[in-house]
């Protein structure tokens, strides 16, 4: 048994869990936190999209017990409060979603794609980035354009914020 | 209230939940004391259990229980049924072989579940899974159904000789073969539909739950029909009486046919919760799902199609064989026969029709309802045979096309259908002129500068929804009714909750439904709530598959609305002292019609239920049900063209560009409309591109059986579309809905098919046109 | 996956103590290939030595002639490299490459090296610009390294610590994906060394994974130009064959990407 401790969405929380845990189940099994998803066992669907240390990684793919001390972001911790994300409204304000499984692993990845290219998306580039996320529902057609609108909101937000 | 009426964008009241990661799906479910299932899996495609030892695999850490196919038949757990019953064309009744939840004696696919453990932990059960000792006795296995049928091919059940579940037909065989005779030109092909693996991205759950002190069932489950599943789980399977069991399916992750399935995992933790004293629930892992989801299409075909001197078509004949699997699922047996011959006559004129159906098992996973189910392969026949016939006639496809289009309604095909309404000259036109087809020539100029091979591929599709009426899928041997409940509860502030048996799993009912209320009430739609998928709260209903919550699903709301609206005008004529014909409900008001009087909505709905002042004999409340048995199907329809450029170096495929015009009748929601159409689209490109169930043919092995070898379309791989409706509304219901949830995966495979073989000048492709196979056409083509 | 025993060493010396002390174990640092296995239930090891925190397995150095990269580094941080980029842009691409942007957060150079997958993309660049494979015990020639499918010299126990590059006159990657898991089915790896020497790595292809193309390397030699390629074609008798793909065909992609490679010097091409 490892015990593991993991700032998630900005809290400290400690658990003992075996050493084959994996961060997803961590999250879902241990904290309750159910957003983040499993849709494969190969690395390949993204589901389980989460930020570690402020870049985005399979949570399927890592053992809690190597997140150890490292601050992870889910999708319950990405809305300030009340106010979304301008990748979840811009998610929602383009049908970007359907049955919702995918959603939050698409929703961090795009966050991580935005947070490294800044406003430079175009949508060969969001294709190309959505590499390592399926989605069933959609055909990608409005989460693609839902990315590259909150891609230019965000750049506002960044901006502002300096 | 327009704004949020029928025909507008709203955005989708349940997209919160899913954004912020609240969304509650059925693996997100805990309830106190929960253990977990691990299910053994056969690892053969056909074999004799001879012995099953649990010794080492019961002493494992955490191990609750461990039962078998011996203890699900000591219990009386009831066979997997068929829920359609087909005759053979000599009348006599389909062979059906027995479908136990945990294999008896023999296996016959890999991936059948042969014993489950309960545990304390999914890990823990897996791990004792993984130690019951099975001594087997490996039988030959076949997957390929044509192979099947020959003489000295290994044998499946003992009820289906030769593997044969029936041979059905459909259509006059003499006047087909006459009019081909006499024909001035006949188009063959032989053709495949390759099979198909769904992969809703959220896998199958289950969470059983037995309460010995009131003897009762809750299932939490991935259905898209947990109506249908209590029903069939207490009726046939006797799982637990119906008044006894609760069937739950909460947020879906997808279905696509899929989840429509009633599936051993499930009844299995029903009855291993009772068996065990806890509760038990079953998360699939991705590689039990490519194993244990019904799969989907697998059709070998040969087909002709008969044209006159003028280029009129005379006559289609069609000889199937359906690849079912190693079992009989659910709806398995409609699929090839009612959901799929019906559909040959497409847009077109066609005097004679004939179909013959062969359904076949193999030692493959049982195939069944998938996205279409039945519409893309006849669609895939028909557009496949009438885009070669036009290359070889030398017309244009879109004229070969445009001069057999039926364009007058009703019309009565020789195979059941009879078309209500339809404009598919529109659908054509309108597609022509997004594709810009006239410049497509300057266009493949273009591409062959660069090196590479351009092509424009085209489909007419016309698909069939909402299964119906319930008196003639019952003559043709459904074993249910298919029509939808509904109920209206207005509470005294005027707020309003619709219960529906239709389920959402992506559709956006939550939305579009509260749409239909806001329009015809003229309040907003955040003050009407939508609930389904909850057995104890909706009374019954049929589910959601064959594109019919819209047409089926909201004519029932239609038709409760309808009574909740008479008994408010009955009210408000009494209160306002008034007649009920002046009586208008709109804009969140009850007015009379040319005075000034009036009342909030809010104050008729608390004045029904304070009853202080109702018309005499009128009882109180306001609160209305409906069951809506539709007339006929509705005949969604569209053209799709697709345009590809294809690297002959490489053989890769890239779709330039795909559009799609569609005429579903009237739109609730054209936002939601169109994402139906782009995910629909996705799905057909990625049958024609990518997608194939590949088998082991020498012993069985499902060898694309994970994503690193079955190849679904990402994001990179998908233009965006070009979505457009036209609209001929549907006669047949109140709102005048067709249903658009399937139309693109059943219109663009052949569309995408005829684009390659287009571009290759070479007509021998079947799908997934994988690289490898259009580089072998390419090189062909070159040399 | 199986219970197992996680382990997070400091250094490489503990690493190493730790992996002959417990018996029955694995490195691993990303874990984007053993924790998939362990999944799948098709491996098991009772210990898991993490190598990804230790430090000096980390980073990258350039200089005029060669490119390390400790066996540590993520993909993205070689793609990210401006380092890299500078000296062997190929071999940045290559890593900007790999799976998907949340596989190469996580993934390293060590473990592709380390497991040698016959479709990873990292031993091409190895092979091809003639890298040598530094471990805690000695350094490996890469045309001694890679011994077969899965399989390198590295012993029982022993650590690839960094890698180092040679810095080639020019260079360029090719690759064509498989269209269900997207490693390459053909990846070519082409290299002008400043010593005129050409080496050409085939990955994605090989029965015995990554490989030297050696007809190739002698025509580019004579003349560095896709040109050179034309009308040669690699043994299909040792090219993979599976459901993506026939041996012809993989062997005529082969083909067709070093082709594309020599054509598109500096870059990657990736189909």
């Amino acid at each position: 048994m490892a015990n593991v401790t993991i700032t998630v969405n900005g809290k400290s929380e400690s658990r003992e869990v075996e050493d084959r845990t994996l961060l997803v189940h961590f999250l879902r099994d241990h904290l309750g936190l159910t957003g983040t998803h499993v849709g494969c066992d190969t690395s390949q669907c993204g589901a389980c999209v989460v930020h570690m240390d402020g870049i985005a990684v399979k949570s399927c793919t890592v053992l809690a017990a190597a997140a150890d001390g490292a601050e992870v972001v889910t999708i319950e911790g990405l809305a300030d409060g009340d106010e979304l994300h301008p990748m979840q409204a811009a998610f929602r304000e383009h049908h970007g979603l359907q049955c919702g499984f995918c959603t939050p692993g698409m929703i961090m990845t795009a966050v991580d794609m935005v947070q490294r290219h800044g406003g430079n998306l175009d949508e060969k580039t969001v294709r190309h980035e959505l590499e390592g996320n399926y989605c069933r529902c959609t055909g990608y057609h409005n989460i693609v354009k839902a990315i590259l609108d909150a891609s230019g909101k965000m750049g506002g937000v960044q901006q502002a914020a300096e | 209230m327009g704004m949020e009426g029928i025909g507008a964008r709203v955005t989708r009241k349940e997209d919160k939940r899913f954004i912020t990661g609240r969304g509650r799906y059925t693996d997100d479910m805990t309830v106190p004391g929960m253990a977990h299932a691990g299910f053994v899996r056969s690892p053969h495609a056909h074999a004799k259990i001879k012995n099953i030892d649990i010794k080492a695999a019961a002493a494992k850490p955490g191990v609750i229980k461990i039962l078998t196919g011996a203890e699900l038949a000591a219990d009386g757990i009831g066979n997997l049924i068929c829920g359609w019953m087909i005759h053979s064309k000599d009348g006599s009744p389909m062979n059906m072989g027995a479908y136990p939840a945990l294999a008896q004696e023999v296996v016959r696919h890999v991936g059948q579940p042969v014993a489950v453990v309960v545990a304390e932990t999914a890990a823990q059960a897996r791990d004792a899974a993984d130690a019951v000792a099975l001594d087997w006795e490996e039988l030959p296995a076949v997957t390929d159904a044509v192979k099947a049928m020959e003489s000295g091919a290994p044998q499946l059940h003992p009820e289906a000789k030769n593997n044969l579940i029936y041979d059905w037909e459909i259509g006059e065989s003499d006047a087909a073969d006459s009019a081909i005779a006499g024909a001035a030109h006949v188009t063959k092909l032989d053709i495949t539909n390759n099979r198909l693996i769904p992969n809703a991205i959220e896998p199958r759950a289950a969470l059983g739950v037995y309460d010995p002190a009131e003897e009762h069932y809750t299932l939490w489950t991935t259905s898209q029909n947990p109506h249908v599943a209590r029903l069939v789980m207490s009726a046939f399977y006797n799982v637990a009486p119906e008044h006894k069991l609760r069937v739950i399916a909460p947020d879906v992750g997808g279905g696509f046919g899929s989840k429509i399935y009633i599936y051993p995992e499930e009844i299995v933790c029903l009855w291993a919760s009772k068996r065990s004293g806890v509760p038990v629930k079953w998360v699939a892992d991705r590689s039990e799902s490519f194993m244990s989801d019904a799969h989907g299409r697998d059709h070998v075909t040969h087909a002709e199609l008969a044209f006159d001197a003028d280029n009129k078509m005379v006559a289609l004949k069609v000889d199937t064989i359906a690849n079912f699997g190693a079992y009989m699922s659910l709806f398995s047996s409609c699929v090839p026969t009612y959901l799929y011959a019906t559909l040959l006559s497409g847009q077109y004129v066609i005097p004679a029709i004939h179909c013959n159906v062969r359904a076949v098992y193999t030692n493959t996973v049982p195939v069944d309802a998938y996205r279409g189910a039945g519409r893309p392969e006849a669609t895939y026949v028909l557009e496949r045979l009438v885009e070669t016939a036009a290359r070889e006639l030398g017309v244009s496809p879109a004229e070969l096309r445009r001069k057999n289009f039926i364009t007058e309604f009703p019309y009565q095909t020789p195979v059941i259908m009879n078309y209500d309404a339809g404009g598919y000259e529109a659908s054509l036109d309108a597609a022509m002129k997004a594709a810009d087809y006239e410049g497509f020539a300057a266009r493949r100029a273009d591409a062959e500068k660069r090196g590479k091979r351009r092509g424009i591929g085209m489909s007419c599709y016309i698909e069939a929804c909402g299964i119906a009426p319930s008196q003639a899928v019952g003559s043709l041997g459904a074993g249910v009714g298919l029509w939808e409940s509904a109920e209206v509860r207005v509470n005294p502030v005027g707020t309003i909750e619709v219960l529906t048996g239709s389920h959402s799993h992506g559709q956006s009912h939550e939305t579009t439904f509260a749409q239909l209320v806001s329009d015809r009430l003229g309040i907003p739609v955040d003050n009407v709530s939508i609930v389904h998928g909850d057995t104890d709260k909706v009374q019954f209903g049929m589910g959601t598959y064959g594109s019919r919550s819209g047409a089926v699903g909201m004519s029932a709301i239609a038709k409760a609305l309808d009574k909740v609206e008479t008994k408010v005008r009955t009210i408000a004529a009494h209160l306002l002292e008034a007649s009920e014909a002046d009586v208008e409900i709109a804009d969140g008001e009850v007015r009379i019609a040319g005075t000034d009087k009036k009342l909030g909505w809010h104050e008729v709905c608390l004045a029904a239920y304070t009853a202080h002042n109702l018309p005499a004999d009128l009882e109180p409340g306001l609160k209305e049900g409906a069951f809506y048995d539709p007339t006929n199907f509705t005949f969604p329809a569209g053209c799709y063209i697709c345009e590809v450029e294809i690297d002959p170096d490489t053989g890769k495929t890239e779709i330039v560009q795909f559009v799609a015009a569609d005429d579903f009748g009237r739109l609730i929601n054209p936002m939601v409309v169109e994402g139906q159409v782009h995910g629909g689209v996705a799905q057909g490109v990625g049958q024609a591109l990518f997608e194939g169930c590949v088998y082991d043919p020498e012993n069985g092995q499902l060898i694309s059986a994970t994503y690193n070898d079955y190849s679904m379309p990402r994001a990179g791989d998908l233009p965006s579309f070009d979505v457009s409706t036209t609209e001929t509304l549907c006669p047949g219901n109140p709102l005048g809905m067709k249903g658009c949830g399937e139309a693109g995966a059943i219109g663009s495979p052949p569309a995408v098919i005829n684009a390659i073989t287009d571009a290759l000048g070479n007509n021998d492709l079947t799908m997934p046109a994988t690289p490898q196979k259009v580089w072998q056409l390419a090189q062909g083509a070159a040399g | 996956m199986y219970e197992t025993t996680y382990h997070r060493p400091g250094s490489v010396a503990e690493a190493a103590s730790l992996f002959s002390s417990t018996g029955d174990a694995a490195y691993f640092s990303g874990g984007h290939t053993l924790l998939p296995t362990m999944k799948a239930r098709l491996a098991a090891p009772a210990n898991l030595i993490d190598l990804r925190n230790i430090p000096d397995l980390k980073g990258i150095q350039a200089s005029g002639d060669s490119v390390t990269i400790g066996a540590a580094t993520t993909h993205a941080e070689v793609a990210a490299s401006n380092d890299v980029a500078g000296a062997i842009a190929p071999l940045a691409a290559l890593a900007g490459s790999i799976g998907d942007p949340a596989v190469r957060h996580v993934g390293t150079m060590g473990g592709s090296v380390a497991n040698n997958d016959p479709a990873a993309d990292y031993p091409a660049a190895v092979l091809a610009l003639a890298g040598t494979v530094h471990t805690n015990k000695r350094e490996i020639a890469a045309d001694d390294y890679f011994t077969g499918l899965f399989s390198t010299a590295l012993e029982e126990g022993e650590i690839v610590t960094k890698v180092a590059f040679k810095v080639p006159e020019t260079s360029g990657y090719a690759k064509f994906r498989n269209p269900a898991s997207r490693y390459p089915m053909a990846g070519v790896f082409v290299a002008k060394h400043k010593d005129g020497s050409v080496r050409v790595a085939v990955t994605g292809a090989g029965n015995d994974g990554v490989f030297r193309w050696n007809a190739a390397e002698e025509a580019l030699s004579g003349n560095f130009s896709a040109d050179a390629l034309k009308g040669l074609s690699v043994d299909a008798s040792g090219i993979m064959s599976d459901i993506h793909g026939s041996a012809p065909y993989r062997a005529h992609l082969v083909g067709v990407m070093a082709g594309r490679a020599v054509a598109n010097l500096g870059t990657l091409t990736m189909d």
